[in-house]
């Protein structure tokens, strides 16, 4: 197959009146807002008052529509400050969080321990650094700086920092209460307590507290109903609750976004009603994957393997994407894909892995449990 | 867990996964001998964010929009984007347009003909579309040849990339960088006036300040194999170093290099400084050489599968020519290095000619200025 991944012939559209491609700015103002900030922003391109709202509106468009160009975006008007260890604070720090999202975590936390060992009282820094570590499952450190955010930053972040940690490495219960008692009594924005909530909805999913999850994934999606990981959790624990027709309105408005579409298939997957949609949207996605491959993206290996191991009928396939994805992130998603691939592919040695990560880490997840159970 | 709050601003997803892709084109190159076909893909969206294609502004982008742009956005691309085969850049025009759907959304179709002056063993790809604008940009390439497909991807740490060369099998492709090496120092007149500088007062000998002719033709033909060897020994460990990337200097500093040994060696031959010892000259300059021909072969590219074999090919070349050129030399100038036409005319008129040329090389080479088309311009 030929390197370009088409999805009809090439054509001659029939008039000048035919609309090609609706931009993203279209009816919203922000990202109009931005487009012009971007042009003022290349007249001078190292003015850093003018580049840091640019990233940081960039970083805003890029979580709130899942689109990737956004963080090009934010790059490029980062680029004065990219290379070099001498850069100023708010653009090392905007520069950490870039090579985050991009899953350059040894490169995020180069740059966050720079900056913290110059700046220690940086709490955005601080917290930033604690969100990769637990993404790396290095807990212990992860809670140290969650420790030291205190008295700092809002109560309800150091409580949500601290439970992240926790809640993976036999803490679950008091974390949870705590970031349900500070959710009672302790006022935020509701973008904290919107992250808040769905990280108590996750930690309660996990101990398999299902009550509970849906009260706290429903206050967050109230908070903010389009937020895309919320959505992507949620759908998660509808499918493992073998709910997949909740699923279909939650996640139908965002297909654009490859997370959401693979729950929408994964949903239709399981709807005899649904067998067109889930063909169609089958095909669509594994030319999104391909495409991602073939541009050396590794950032979707973890949706992948979830992709090829329902639909496909090679698991070893998604068993090697599993493992490639565990190497760079070790978050309960990243071994709940492990162990299925694993148990698909009868591969002792990623289970015996499994296993051994969830001992150690004292790891409360009622579906690894289970699932590993199984296996035994 | 997998965000962070932005205390400044607002939640951020910390390790997302996101829809959408971010920025790629699609380049198709078929190459055919000279001729070169190709097919450019490119997102409209990218292209309203380097162009404006939104003339309207009213965030939709129409067929029309497109289609009174397509020199701009020509003009623009193809800025971008340098294919160059033996060192010369190939010309590509675009010959029709149409539009495709991607997976994340329309993209303009550019047709692309063009050729290159000449069909050299690899094509060197260049590519810098929307450097500056993203960096997460990829160019995914699809080179076409001998009825079999590469895919190459670029990105802003990897503009450059070689490609060909390696599908035609390891003899031939032996033969043509043999060939090029040859060609290379046939036509690389600052080697060749180095060479023969040296070689000139070989079939003399100096004495009491003044030269003789040799006594021998051994002893003429040994002179002449010192330096010979000298010189192809040093350049081939600079060449060898320079190619696999082990030591590179800056292209400006090695050609200046180059004349002024040019200059010096001639210079040598009407106030002699270093009488027998020219072969630690040969030495010590072939060295600069050698870098000066690691030049020409990036241009010409290496292909990345058969590297060794090329770079032996090439130097090899490079020998053979040099031998053909010292085989043509010697019996002339043996036989004729009594004659007061050889010492006046061919070293001293012959050495201060060379030394002046080069010296006009030496100054447009390390000062970027156009002495020759200085010249040629009046």
């Amino acid at each position: 197959m030929l390197a370009l991944v088409a999805q009809a012939k090439p054509f001659v559209p029939a008039s000048d009146d035919v609309v090609l491609e609706r931009l993203p700015e279209m009816g919203d103002p922000a990202l109009a807002e931005l487009k012009r900030m971007r042009a003022a922003l290349t007249a001078n391109p190292r003015d850093l008052a003018a580049a840091v709202p640019v990233v940081r509106r960039a970083l805003d468009a890029a979580r709130a529509l899942g689109d990737p160009r956004f963080l090009g975006q934010a790059q490029s008007a980062l680029e004065p400050w990219w290379q070099g260890d001498d850069a100023p604070p708010v653009a090392m720090l905007l520069r950490a969080t870039l090579k985050q999202s991009a899953h350059d975590f040894a490169g995020s936390l180069r740059d966050l321990d720079r900056l913290l060992a110059a700046h220690p009282q940086m709490a955005q820094a601080r917290l930033t650094r604690a969100t990769v570590l637990t993404v790396l499952g290095r807990y212990d450190d992860a809670r140290g700086d969650c420790a030291a955010l205190a008295g700092s930053v809002a109560p309800l972040v150091v409580i949500g920092c601290e439970a992240a940690p926790a809640s993976l490495s036999g803490d679950a219960r008091p974390a949870y209460d705590a970031l349900t008692q500070t959710l009672a009594y302790s006022g935020a924005d509701a973008a904290v307590r919107e992250w808040a909530l769905t990280l108590a909805a996750e930690i309660a999913a996990r101990r398999n507290d299902s009550h509970a999850a849906e009260g706290h994934f429903r206050a967050a999606l109230a908070l903010d109903p389009r937020d895309p990981y919320l959505k992507a959790a949620y759908a998660d624990f509808l499918l493992d609750r073998d709910r997949p027709r909740d699923v279909l309105p939650l996640v139908r408005d965002g297909t654009r976004n490859d997370m959401l579409l693979l729950r929408l298939a994964l949903a239709e997957q399981r709807l005899p009603d649904s067998r067109d949609a889930f063909v169609a949207h089958r095909a669509e996605l594994a030319a999104r994957f391909d495409a991602a491959r073939q541009r050396g993206d590794s950032m979707h290996r973890r949706e992948e393997a979830r992709f090829r191991l329902a639909t496909g009928n090679d698991p070893s396939e998604a068993l090697a994407l599993a493992r490639a994805n565990w190497a760079v992130q070790r978050e309960p998603a990243d071994l709940r894909i492990l162990v299925e691939a694993a148990q698909s592919a009868r591969d002792a040695a990623s289970l015996a892995l499994a296993h051994d990560w969830m001992r150690r880490h004292h790891l409360e997840d009622a579906v690894l449990t289970a699932a590993l159970g199984e296996a035994r | 867990m997998k965000r962070v709050v932005l205390l400044m601003a607002c939640a951020l997803l910390a390790a997302p996964a996101f829809g959408h892709k971010a920025s790629d084109a699609y380049l198709t190159i078929e190459r055919d001998g000279r001729a070169l076909h190709g097919q450019w893909d490119i997102a409209l969206r990218d292209l309203d964010n380097a162009l404006g294609l939104d003339t309207n502004g009213d965030g939709q982008i129409t067929w029309g929009e497109v289609r009174t742009r397509e020199a701009d956005i020509a003009s623009y691309a193809l800025a971008r984007l340098a294919v160059s085969s033996g060192g010369e850049r190939c010309e590509l025009t675009p010959s029709a347009w149409l539009i495709d759907s991607h997976t994340d959304g329309a993209y303009a179709v550019m047709k692309l003909d063009g050729a290159c002056a000449q069909a050299g063993p690899t094509l060197a790809i260049d590519y810098r579309l929307f450097e500056g604008l993203d960096p997460q940009h990829r160019g995914l390439l699809n080179f076409v040849e001998y009825g079999e497909s590469r895919s190459v991807v670029f990105s802003a740490d990897a503009p450059h990339r070689v490609v060909g060369g390696d599908s035609s099998g390891p003899l031939a492709q032996f033969a043509t960088y043999l060939n090029e090496g040859v060609w290379h120092i046939w036509t690389g007149f600052d080697h060749i006036l180095f060479l023969l500088s040296l070689l000139l007062p070989a079939v003399l000998v100096r004495h009491a300040r003044a030269w003789r002719s040799a006594d021998s033709f051994r002893a003429a033909f040994v002179d002449v194999a010192k330096v010979v060897t000298a010189f192809t020994l040093a350049h081939s460990i600079t060449l060898t170093l320079a190619a696999l990337s082990i030591v590179v200097l800056p292209s400006r500093l090695v050609e200046s290099g180059i004349a002024l040994s040019v200059v010096l060696a001639a210079l040598n031959n009407l106030f002699p400084v270093v009488a027998d010892g020219r072969w630690i000259a040969a030495f010590g300059f072939g060295l600069l050489h050698g870098f000066g021909f690691a030049g020409a072969l990036h241009d010409l590219g290496l292909p990345t599968g058969s590297l060794a074999l090329s770079l032996a090919g090439f130097n090899l070349g490079v020998e053979t020519g040099q031998l053909a050129i010292v085989m043509l030399f010697l019996p002339f100038a043996f036989a004729l290095r009594s004659t007061w036409a050889y010492r006046r005319m061919v070293v001293a008129g012959g050495s201060a000619a060379i030394a002046t040329v080069a010296a006009a090389w030496f100054v447009e080479r390390a000062f970027d200025v156009g002495v020759f088309s200085a010249l040629a311009a009046r």
